[in-house]
C-alpha cells in the first residue's frame, strides 16, 4: 500500500515487519521518532516485543547484546553522540558475533553541539566490525531494514548491521513509501532467527571469554572473514528482495547513467537525489557524467568500485565527513582501491560539504563538476566556507 | 540448609586460575550452588571473568556471558527481556555479577537503570575493595586509609582518604524489593540470603565481602578469618533490607578492635609505624563504632 510516511515512521514500520523480540533505546543524545513509533506499536499490541527504555545508549546496546545472546531478534536506534557512546558495545557485539540491527540517523558530532545531518558519526564506528549500509531515501530505508536482519542473522555472517539514514533529511521528511502488507511473505523472506550458539540453560556456553594472545588474532581474523563474506549475503538479500517485492536499489553499489561516463560523482545517502538531478541536467546538455552510489560502506565494495571507475577520467567524491589530519575518508578509500588495482589514470577529487546540516544545493554539485576537471587529487577540501567565521 | 546434592552441583568448577585463598571464587561457588543450573549469569570485566574463562576453558557449567566492564546489569536486563518474550522466564534466574569497581564506579549507571526498571535480576557485587585484577588500584569501595597503587601511603598520606561508598544504601534508595550484604566468611548466611533473593521477583542487590590475598596483602590462610573479622569489628555490617527498610542484621558475637583486623593486612601496615598511624586507627575504629550503632550490631 502506498502511504505518505515520515522517514522515522517508515523505518519503524520496516522494523515492525521484521518482528524483533527485544528493542532497547535511549531517548536523547539524540534519538529520532523511530523508537517513539515502535514503543507505540508495542503499546497498541501491533508489535509483540519487549521494549526496554534505558538510561543511556551504552545500556541500550548492552541490553540488545544480552538479549541477542539468548538467540532472539534485537533492534536499537541512535545517532551522533549516542552512537559514539555505544561504540564500545558495538565492537563487543561484533566480536561476540551477535546479529543486532542498529539504525543510525546520521548526525554531526559535538563540539560545537549540532543536531543536524552529516556522516561523521558513522565514520567513527567504521572499524567496529559492523556491516554498514546507507539508504538513499525513505523507501530504501524501509526495505533495507528487512534486508539488514537477513544479512545480520546469516549463520556465516553473524555481525551487527548498521543501517545509516540521513538525520532530518530522511528521518524527519515525509515521502511516499510503498509498504509491504503481506506479513507471510515477509516471514518467508526473513525466517525466524536461528542461532547455533546462545545462552541456554539446557546447553550452557560461555560467551565473551578471555582471548589470550594465542587466540585473539584468530578471533579477529574470523570476524574479518565474516565481514568479507557478508558481501555475498548483501548481494543475495538485495536480489531476493527484488524477486519477492519488486524493488531494487543496487547491491553493494548502484550505477546511475554510468555507461559512457567520463566524470562520475560518488556519494552515499540522501545527497544522491540532488546529485542525480544535476546529472540529469548535465546529461541533457551533453555531458558524459554519471553517479556511483555506495550502498555498502562496510564491507567496502572494492571490486564494484574498481570496475565502475577504471575507465573514468574524473571522479568527484562528495563527502559529509572529514578526517582531520588527513582529508577525505571515502575519497581516500576509493583512491586506495584504484591504486591497489594499478589504475593511475583516474583523477579522484574528494570534497567535504554538507557538515552539521548545511544544505548541499544543486549549485554546489555544479561547482564540484567544474572544479574537478581543473583540479587533481583534492583531498577532502571544504566547500562553501563563510570567510567571516574563519 | 542445602541438601548434599545441592552443595555438590559444581556449577562453578575447579581448574580456574584464581589465586590460592581467593574468597571471590568461594563466594561464586556458594552462590551458584544455591541458584542451581537454571541460571544464566553475566560478569563484568574483572578478576572473576579473567580467572574463570581463559578460552577455550571455562569454569562455568551454567550459560555465562561477559561483555564489558560497565554493562553487566544492562546485559542481564536484556537477557531477562529475551526470556520474558520467549516465555522462558519461569524458573530461570538471571544473575548479574561485578566487582566493586564494575559495580559502584563505572557500572553504577547501568546498575541504577536495571534497579529503576526493576528487572527480575539478582545483581551480586563481589567487593574486594579495589581494582584487584589490574594491580590494586583504588575504587569507590576502597576502605579508609587502605594502601592501593593509586592511593598509596607516603610521607604525606595514609592511603585512601575517603570512606567506602555506601553502595547497599544506594541500592536501597532505588526501593528494590531486596538488598543484602553478606560475607565469604559466613557461608551459611550468604547462602540463606541468595536463597531468599532467588525467591523474590524483581531487582535484587547482594554485596559480598571477599578478601583478596594479593590486594590486601595477607597470608592465604587468613581469607575466611579476615572476612569474619571484618564483620566482628563492625567494619562490614551484614544486613538485609526490603525496599528501603532494614529487616535484619547479623549481630556481632564478640566485638573485636579494628586493629586486630588491620594488622593482618599489608595494605594497612603503614598505620602501625608511629603515633600518627595510631591516630588513624582510631579514626577507623570510629567508623566501626558508628556502623555498630547505626545498624544495631551488638
Amino acid at each position: 500500500m502506498k502511504k505518505v510516511l515520515e522517514g522515522s515512521m517508515a523505518i519503524a514500520e520496516g522494523v515492525r515487519l521484521a518482528e524483533p523480540h527485544v528493542i532497547s533505546a535511549y531517548p536523547i543524545t539524540p534519538q529520532t521518532h523511530i523508537v517513539e513509533h515502535l514503543s507505540q506499536m508495542v503499546a497498541d499490541g501491533d508489535l509483540k516485543a519487549e521494549f526496554i527504555m534505558v538510561e543511556s545508549e551504552h545500556s541500550a546496546a548492552s541490553v540488545v547484546l544480552g538479549a541477542g545472546a539468548c538467540g532472539v531478534r534485537t533492534y536499537t536506534a541512535t545517532a551522533a553522540q549516542g552512537l559514539l557512546y555505544m561504540e564500545e558495545v558495538i565492537y563487543n557485539i561484533a566480536g561476540m558475533r551477535l546479529p543486532v540491527v542498529i539504525t543510525v540517523a546520521n548526525r554531526a558530532v559535538s563540539a560545537p553541539i549540532n543536531i543536524w545531518n552529516d556522516m561523521q558519526d558513522a565514520m567513527a564506528i567504521r572499524d567496529t566490525g559492523a556491516v554498514m549500509l546507507v539508504a538513499e531515501n525513505n523507501q530504501e530505508a524501509y526495505d533495507m531494514h528487512l534486508q539488514a536482519f537477513k544479512i545480520a542473522e546469516n549463520r556465516d555472517v553473524m555481525l551487527p548491521v548498521v543501517v545509516n539514514v540521513d538525520g532530518f533529511v530522511l528521518t524527519h521528511t515525509f515521502e511516499v513509501v510503498e509498504t509491504i502488507d503481506d506479513i507471510e511473505k515477509v516471514r518467508q523472506y526473513l525466517p525466524p532467527i536461528n542461532m547455533e550458539y546462545k545462552l541456554d540453560v539446557e546447553s550452557p556456553y560461555s560467551f565473551g571469554t578471555l582471548g589470550e594472545p594465542s587466540v585473539y588474532t584468530e578471533s579477529r581474523y574470523n570476524l574479518y572473514n565474516a565481514m568479507n563474506y557478508s558481501r555475498n549475503i548483501i548481494i543475495d538479500s538485495a536480489k531476493e528482495f527484488k524477486d519477492m517485492f519488486g524493488r531494487f536499489y543496487g547491491s553493494l553499489t548502484d550505477s546511475y547513467k554510468m555507461d559512457d561516463a567520463q566524470t562520475v560523482i560518488v556519494a552515499m545517502g540522501s545527497v544522491l537525489g540532488t546529485i542525480k538531478d544535476v546529472v540529469d541536467e548535465l546529461r541533457e546538455s551533453g555531458k558524459k557524467i554519471g553517479v556511483l552510489k555506495i550502498r555498502s560502506f562496510r564491507p567496502f565494495p572494492e571490486e564494484e568500485i574498481v570496475s565502475a571507475l577504471k575507465n573514468v577520467k574524473n571522479v568527484i567524491v562528495a563527502e559529509k565527513a572529514i578526517c582531520p589530519g588527513k582529508g577525505g575518508i571515502l575519497s581516500v578509500e576509493i583512491r586506495d582501491v584504484l591504486y591497489k588495482h594499478k589504475i593511475n589514470s583516474v583523477n579522484v577529487n574528494g570534497y567535504t560539504l554538507g557538515l552539521g546540516g548545511r544544505d548541499i544545493t544543486p549549485r554546489n554539485i555544479y561547482d564540484l563538476v567544474l572544479r574537478a576537471e581543473k583540479e587533481e587529487n583534492v583531498d577532502g577540501e571544504f566547500i562553501g566556507l563563510s570567510q567571516q567565521y574563519l | 540448609m542445602l541438601t548434599k546434592e545441592e552443595t555438590y552441583n559444581q556449577l562453578f568448577t575447579m581448574g580456574h586460575t584464581g589465586c590460592s585463598g581467593c574468597a571471590q571464587s568461594m563466594a561464586v561457588k556458594l552462590i551458584t550452588e544455591v541458584l542451581g543450573k537454571n541460571t544464566i549469569a553475566t560478569s563484568a570485566t574483572g578478576c572473576l571473568e579473567v580467572f574463570s574463562t581463559r578460552w577455550p576453558e571455562s569454569s562455568w557449567k551454567i550459560p555465562w556471558i561477559h561483555s564489558l566492564f560497565e554493562n553487566s546489569a544492562a546485559v542481564a536486563s536484556g537477557i531477562e527481556a529475551a526470556l520474558k518474550i520467549t516465555g522462558k522466564k519461569g524458573g530461570i534466574t538471571v544473575l548479574a555479577q561485578g566487582g566493586d569497581g564494575g559495580t559502584a564506579d563505572i557500572g553504577l549507571q547501568a546498575l541504577s537503570g536495571m534497579f529503576e526498571r526493576n528487572h527480575d535480576v539478582l545483581y551480586v557485587c563481589y567487593d574486594n575493595g579495589a581494582y584487584m585484577n589490574t594491580g590494586y588500584q583504588r575504587s569507590g569501595l576502597t576502605p579508609f586509609d587502605a594502601y592501593t597503587t593509586t592511593s598509596p601511603s607516603g610521607k604525606e598520606s595514609f592511603g585512601n582518604q575517603r570512606p567506602k561508598k555506601y553502595m547497599p544504601e544506594i541500592a536501597m534508595a532505588h526501593r528494590i524489593p531486596y538488598t543484602a550484604v553478606a560475607s565469604a566468611g559466613y557461608p551459611l548466611d550468604l547462602q540463606k540470603k541468595v536463597k531468599k533473593a532467588k525467591s523474590i521477583i524483581g531487582a535484587k542487590y547482594l554485596q559480598v565481602d571477599v578478601p583478596c590475598v594479593p590486594g590486601w596483602k595477607y597470608e592465604p590462610k587468613y581469607s575466611v578469618k579476615l572476612a569474619q573479622l571484618a564483620v566482628q569489628t563492625g567494619l562490614y555490617p551484614l544486613f538485609e533490607a526490603e525496599y528501603d527498610k532494614i529487616i535484619s542484621v547479623k549481630k556481632i558475637s564478640k566485638k573485636v578492635p579494628v586493629a586486630e583486623y588491620l594488622k593482618l593486612q599489608g595494605r594497612f601496615k603503614h598505620l602501625f609505624r608511629d603515633d600518627a598511624g595510631k591516630a588513624e586507627i582510631e579514626k577507623i575504629q570510629k567508623i566501626a563504632d558508628e556502623n555498630i550503632e547505626h545498624f544495631g550490631l551488638l
